[in-house]
């Protein structure tokens, strides 16, 4: 075991160089024979490639194209499947939550996108004016990244809490009116935005700060010359300097927050009176609660065009300026 | 891996009879680690059938039947072949024929025949086959907390026994204070829904109906507007149902298990579960039975496997019969798990005709480490009222219910007629795809 992996290790330097070096000579060798001296030249890449190609396409690929086939059959695993045309989109538009569920989705979306958006950019400009502790103030906001969801999720159960909980307990000591942030219809969604933002703006607030390091100062130092203040300073440079990033991860959270499902399940089971049910909860229940692979399928698929649709936005944008 | 695969992939189907005649059958319901009392004890019986059957292997497996799971052990052909399962599964798992047909297999089996029919009808289908054999029951009751019944000035002897009684227990109990809940109910994960359920089955309703044939949604009644008034009133009107909402199970068993909570509706096999967990002690709790005039009762019992041979369906049998359905062994088992903690004298499992059921309950009465005289309420009524069963579709009409009993307990203002025309309407929908 031990003496294949010292053999296999020098090949991929090696074939590098070769590789490179053969690419430096175009046109001496007559086409075939070169064909096959690059492809054995490059077989490790090969293997590679083909390994990674055959993980895609066992547990991503064919799981997907899978599900789509799912979506026009009914299934039982007990008898042959059965194909039933769009029946499963049929019972899929009659099922009263859809709409509720696409609706509430679209609703966290924009209200994650708000927070979200916002809160992890304002931290790293802040962060970013910090000349000491920086280290630390970057751990601090990563940490609730790397805290399990599920703890996340147990601890904002009992900040919302609206007996003993910490929110409720700080209105009163404010004298203000104790709220029902998970019971009440009106709040629900909003309390889960504020645990999925409070959870996950660790990451965009590190590629912000990032973004931010790699300003030029001399921008800075120009538009300090010229007068301008700090806000200006921010909306005249900052944020024209960041459009990228920001377009980018504002994608990418468009994408996350679409998908939302471990704060409802968790926090609200979809309640108060279906105010949380999302797209992946409804989804669950179908597929792992009712046990309707088919129409769990269907819905899937629905959420793969929409998701889809934006994932081209954002390979048009990286294309573009990449 | 290939070989992996295909090694889990061929256990628990057509093969599994060795060229010496004897059949190896998968089982679950093998306690884990963790549980190390009843793990023992499950070994022990797997040796003792095994050496009373020769020609029958048993490979046991931890866990029960998980919705979640189910689907992708059936594709993936690891489904055992006996597996546990609750009173709501079958009904589906049959519909969707997941489960085999064990009819012609049961007739040489003792005790069989002597099966609550009642009981027997969960495992069957519309074709009138059976399809699986129940091993517990119960009904829904009131579990409360006899300390605090009596500081709050109420005889823990007499719980209530109509809703009203309940409602005036909820008030005395949470005006102890000290974030003392009167009365708690759930209303989350589909298990809202559930209680609803029974709630209006006890107010002399029901959920769905037949009629000429169709199933039709029941709960635009007053039944359900009783029950949904009651609630709402107990919640904010008497303040006695606490302010945290959304509950499920475990939350209101913690709540129980503190001694923070008076009563909520519970069969009293939730007794043992809050003593064990919560360390308590049985004495503190009582069991009354349902207000009203009926209750949900549930279950639980074992299915096969679609693809399971004869062979090991009637192997199958034999081993559900000698571990679970076995009133011959009452005895030694009552004796064997007396001296280890394991409640005996609990009012469950009823699941025999009378004649055999008497000779059980002796036994047990014999040997019971509970105190049951603070079960005699339940007992006493619990044999009185209608015992009901989930509607089809049980788990799509919980749904549909969980958002009606949120609404009452989230919201003030919620209008309970509104609420309960509309539910109907969905409920009517779900019932319209039951054949």
């Amino acid at each position: 075991m031990a003496t294949t992996d010292m053999r296999a290790q020098p090949l991929p330097e090696d074939t590098v160089v070769k590789a490179a070096a053969s690419s430096g000579k175009p046109g001496r060798t007559p086409p075939r024979s070169r064909l096959a001296r690059r492809v054995r030249e490059n077989l490790v890449a090969y293997a590679f490639l083909g390994a990674g190609i055959a993980v895609f396409a066992a547990f991503s690929w064919y799981p997907i194209v899978r599900g789509w086939l799912l979506g026009f059959q009914q299934v039982t695993f007990a008898q042959p499947a059965q194909w039933v045309g769009l029946d499963n989109f049929r019972r899929l538009f009659a099922d009263p939550l859809f709409v509720t569920a696409w609706q509430n989705t679209a609703w966290f979306t924009a209200l994650a996108l708000v927070f979200g958006f916002a809160a992890p950019l304002a931290t790293a400009v802040v962060l970013n004016e910090f000349r000491s502790a920086r280290g630390y103030l970057r751990m601090t906001v990563y940490l609730p990244v790397m805290l399990p969801p599920i703890v996340t999720m147990l601890l904002w159960r009992w900040f919302y809490d609206p007996g003993p909980g910490l929110f409720n307990n700080a209105l009163e000591v404010l004298h203000l009116p104790a709220q029902q942030w998970l019971e009440s219809e009106h709040l629900a969604m909003v309390s889960l935005v504020l645990v999925s933002t409070w959870a996950n703006m660790g990451t965009t607030t590190l590629i912000y700060l990032a973004a931010l390091g790699g300003i030029p100062g001399q921008l800075y130092e120009a538009a300090e010359l010229d007068g301008a203040s700090i806000r200006q300073r921010l909306w005249h440079v900052t944020l024209p300097q960041m459009r990228f990033i920001l377009m980018i991860t504002l994608l990418l959270q468009v994408l996350g927050t679409m998908q939302v499902f471990i704060e409802p399940y968790i926090l609200t089971g979809g309640g108060p009176n279906d105010a949380t049910v999302t797209v992946l909860l409804l989804l669950f229940r179908y597929a792992f609660v009712y046990n309707d692979f088919g129409l769990a399928s269907a819905m899937s698929m629905l959420l793969f065009v929409v998701l889809g649709a934006f994932s081209l936005v954002y390979l048009r944008l990286t294309r573009s300026n990449g | 891996m290939a070989l992996g695969l295909t090694a889990c992939g061929g256990s628990s189907t057509g093969e599994g009879e060795g060229a010496d005649g004897v059949v190896t059958i998968t089982v679950n319901d093998m306690p884990p680690k963790t549980q190390p009392v009843d793990r023992k004890i499950f070994e022990e019986d797997v040796k003792a059938f095994e050496k009373a059957n020769p020609k029958i292997k048993i490979d046991p497996r931890e866990g029960q039947m998980d919705p979640k799971t189910f689907a992708a052990k059936l594709a993936g052909g690891q489904l055992e072949d006996v597996y546990y399962v609750y009173f709501t599964d079958p009904a589906g798992l049959i519909e969707r024929r997941q489960g085999a047909d064990i009819t012609p297999y049961m007739k040489d089996i003792p005790y069989l025949d002597k099966i609550r029919p009642e009981f027997l009808d969960v495992f069957k289908g519309k074709d009138g086959k059976i399809y699986g054999l129940p091993n517990g029951q119960y009904s829904l009751g009131l579990v409360y907390n006899r300390d605090l019944f009596a500081k709050a000035g109420l005889d823990p002897d007499k719980p209530p026994t109509t809703w009203d009684e309940v409602r005036s227990a909820a008030k005395k109990i949470s005006a102890l204070g000290d974030g003392t809940t009167g009365y708690a109910e759930y209303s989350k994960n589909n298990q809202g829904g559930w209680h609803l359920t029974s709630w209006i089955y006890s107010m002399g309703g029901d959920v769905a109906v037949k009629d000429g044939g169709k199933w039709k949604s029941a709960i635009d009644s007053d039944a359900a507007r009783n029950s949904l008034r009651m609630l709402h009133d107990m919640r904010w009107t008497d303040n006695s149902m606490g302010s945290r909402q959304l509950l499920e199970i475990p939350d209101v068993q913690k709540m129980m298990g503190a001694g923070k909570l008076g009563m909520y509706m519970a069969g009293p096999d939730n007794v043992p579960t809050i003593v064990k967990q919560f360390e308590r002690a049985c004495k503190e709790y009582g069991v009354a039975a349902l207000p009203g005039q009926a209750t949900l009762g549930g279950g639980n019992g074992f299915m096969f496997n679609p693809k399971a041979s004869p062979e090991k369906i009637k192997a199958g049998l034999k081993w559900l019969q000698f571990k679970y359905l076995n009133p011959d062994r009452t005895e030694f088992n009552d004796k064997r798990i007396a001296s280890n903690d394991v409640p005996i004298g609990l009012p469950l499992d009823r699941l025999y005709t009378d004649d055999v059921q008497a000779k059980v309950d002796a036994v047990h009465a014999k040997y019971a480490n509970v105190p049951t005289e603070n079960f005699r309420p339940f007992v006493e009524r619990n044999g009185t009222l209608e015992q009901k069963v989930e509607p089809p579709n049980a788990q799509q009409i919980y749904t549909v219910l969980d958002g009606v009993m949120q609404s009452v307990l989230t919201k003030k203002d919620a209008d309970i007629d509104q609420l309960l025309a509309d539910a109907s309407k969905k409920v009517d929908a779900l019932l319209a795809t039951v054949k």
